[in-house]
């Protein structure tokens, strides 16, 4: 029934991950059900949405196979704000035994909750995933997601726990305990932000530390964050380990939505937990497998908050082509655009992450950068403020001035957009030990 | 023969050359000579010290990019033509300047000036040929 769980270092069997190999018709009428049941749930008990289904002439019984999901209403993020705090529970509080919260940097936060059963599909969804990006319970692991009320540090905690393996609850930030802690405690695998991982390889770079030859890191699932491919690329020349992308929202349930495999190409959804449609973020239709649009996600399995037909923002595409390593569930590509993300400038459209693409082409280091865009006289302006390393650091201001064009040549191959690139001094790009902040837009402001 | 020099990035911001003159005067860096070139926004600040490693590592700890490469401090006569008889001397076997700049300190009569060169092996070669007195850090900084 299974055909093999790949790279097991103990030989041990790890019953959750069957799930991952479930014949696909019976994967189906899993889904159906649980379709059906969670409609009911979602009608019976939140009245948006019953609201909603009302207003399009629906009604849970006509879910009678897996396509009918299109006829349920879309949510979006601002219902959940609309709805703050409580308003899409399904359950009563005495249900709930958790609650998490966004960081709400754009109003106010969302909150999310979760019964016991809720966090037991959580804990099972991101040991599936701890297990295909191959962490065992010998590992000792890192956990530099943030705890508290964001859903990454106590999320992959609960999973690490349940594999078995070493947790170190350190969270976020203090970049050379960080690493002290990485090296005296023979951490073996890591779970962070990509963009907090490539800072601590500066760091560890700047402490004199040879990530390779120092630190026993072998492994580390990264999200949180779009990453490209050209980031996994650095990660792992840079520090030797292997980078698994982790996929997942508080939204849905936090991470463990998806895991990459030990093929890295793109994530494989747990579908029994989750379903996913593609559309058109224009026009809301669903695009056919493969192809490209928004990722739409239904929580299948949630009681406390079910989720129904939610608007990632996430473009992406299902990736049809059967993996390598067996599994029956199906992957998604990587995500490494939000529709959130996107900037219109000179009504070009642009992504943060193709300005990365175009500095990594470059330099073949990630340097920090911030896009700021700025409006002179009318005219929409675009600057890439670049931080210059002691790398890229050359005694001749000729050759710096050449680095400032092949920057600016560079994005302008991949975007078609004339940019001025600025270099500036170490540091002086604001971060944050989360997520990082890459454009700052000023045209509309005074 | 050859003088190791630090060169650090600097914006073109009010305070930028002052906070990293107080670094290295806090880590009690002696600065023997500097120079600094600009281009529009940015600028490298070149130095000359008897303690070039332990330099580089305070400007890298306090967030400056830095880094460390070669030069020769060579022996001018403080006279007129005196400049111009170095040069030919490299000029005759083809080697261009770089850049170069005042040494803070003088030998004897004689000026002292550092020198960058496209191809620094053959240059030393050359200098010492044409009897230019070429420094060793030990003398230069004994200066």
């Amino acid at each position: 029934m299974i055909p093999h769980l790949w790279n097991d270092l103990e030989g041990t069997f790890f019953p959750e991950s069957a799930l991952d190999y479930m014949p696909e018709d019976r994967l189906r009428e899993v889904q159906l059900q649980r379709l059906k049941a969670v409609t009911a749930l979602a009608y019976d008990r939140v009245p948006l949405f019953r609201e909603r289904m009302t207003a399009k002439g629906a009604k849970p019984a006509d879910v009678r196979r897996l396509e009918d999901v299109r006829r349920l209403p879309f949510m979006v993020k601002n219902d959940l704000r609309d709805t703050y705090p409580y308003g899409l529970f399904a359950v009563p509080m005495s249900e709930v035994v958790r609650l998490h919260a966004s960081s709400g940097t754009t109003g106010k936060p969302i909150v999310v909750g979760y019964t016991a059963q809720d966090m037991d599909v959580w804990k099972q969804a991101i040991m599936r995933s701890l297990y295909s990006a191959g962490f065992r319970r010998a590992d000792v692991v890192q956990n530099m997601y943030g705890y508290g009320l964001f859903t990454g540090g106590l999320g992959l905690h609960g999973g690490l726990e349940g594999i078995g393996a070493t947790v170190i609850p350190i969270s976020g930030g203090n970049s050379e305990r960080q690493i002290m802690v990485m090296k005296d405690f023979g951490v073996t695998a890591v779970c962070s932000t990509p963009s907090y991982f490539i800072h601590l390889i500066e760091v560890a770079q700047k402490m004199g530390l040879d990530f390779k030859r120092d630190l026993k890191v072998r492994r580390g699932v990264f999200g949180a964050e779009p990453w490209t491919d050209h980031m996994r690329q650095y990660i792992e020349a840079a520090s030797g380990i292997k980078a698994y992308d982790i996929y997942g929202l508080s939204e849905i349930i936090g991470p463990g939505v998806g895991n990459e495999c030990e093929y890295q190409d793109g994530p494989h959804i747990f579908e029994d937990h989750f379903l996913v449609e593609i559309v058109d973020p224009a026009t809301l239709e669903p695009v056919p497998d493969g192809q490209e649009g928004e990722l739409v996600i239904t929580t299948l399995s949630k009681q406390a908050m079910p989720v129904i037909r939610y608007r990632t923002r996430d473009i992406t595409a299902i990736d049809i082509r059967p993996c390598r390593c067996g599994r029956t569930i199906r992957r998604i590509r990587r995500i490494s655009r939000r529709s959130d993300d996107m900037f219109i400038i000179r009504g070009v459209n642009v992504f943060p992450t193709q300005i990365e693409t175009a500095l990594l082409k470059t330099e073949a280091s990630l340097p920090h950068y911030q896009i700021v865009l700025t409006r002179k006289s009318g005219l929409d302006q675009m600057e890439v403020r670049v931080e210059v390393t002691g790398d890229m650091l050359r005694d001749s201001v000729g050759e710096m001035e050449q680095l400032q064009k092949r920057f600016a040549r560079s994005i302008e191959q991949i975007t078609g957009l004339h940019t001025t690139v600025t270099l500036v001094q170490p540091g002086s790009i604001p971060r944050s030990a989360g997520k990082a902040k890459r454009l700052l837009d000023t045209r509309n402001e005074a | 023969m050859k003088i190791r020099q630090l060169s650090v990035f600097l914006e073109n911001l009010p305070g930028s050359l002052s906070g990293l003159c107080r670094i290295l005067a806090e880590a009690g860096v002696n600065l023997s000579t500097l120079m600094l070139s600009e281009a529009g926004e940015f600028g490298l600040l070149r130095i000359i010290t008897p303690d070039v490693e332990k330099a580089k590592q305070m400007v890298e700890h306090a967030g400056y990019a830095a880094t460390i490469s070669e030069v020769v401090a060579l022996q001018v006569p403080d006279r007129p033509g005196g400049l111009a008889s170095v040069l030919a001397a490299l000029e005759s076997q083809g080697i261009s300047v770089e850049y170069m700049y005042a040494f803070a300190m003088r030998t004897g009569g004689d000026a002292i000036m550092i020198f960058r060169f496209a191809d620094m092996d053959r240059a030393v070669v050359v200098l010492q040929k044409a009897g230019i007195g070429v420094f060793t850090a030990v003398d230069l900084f004994k200066t």
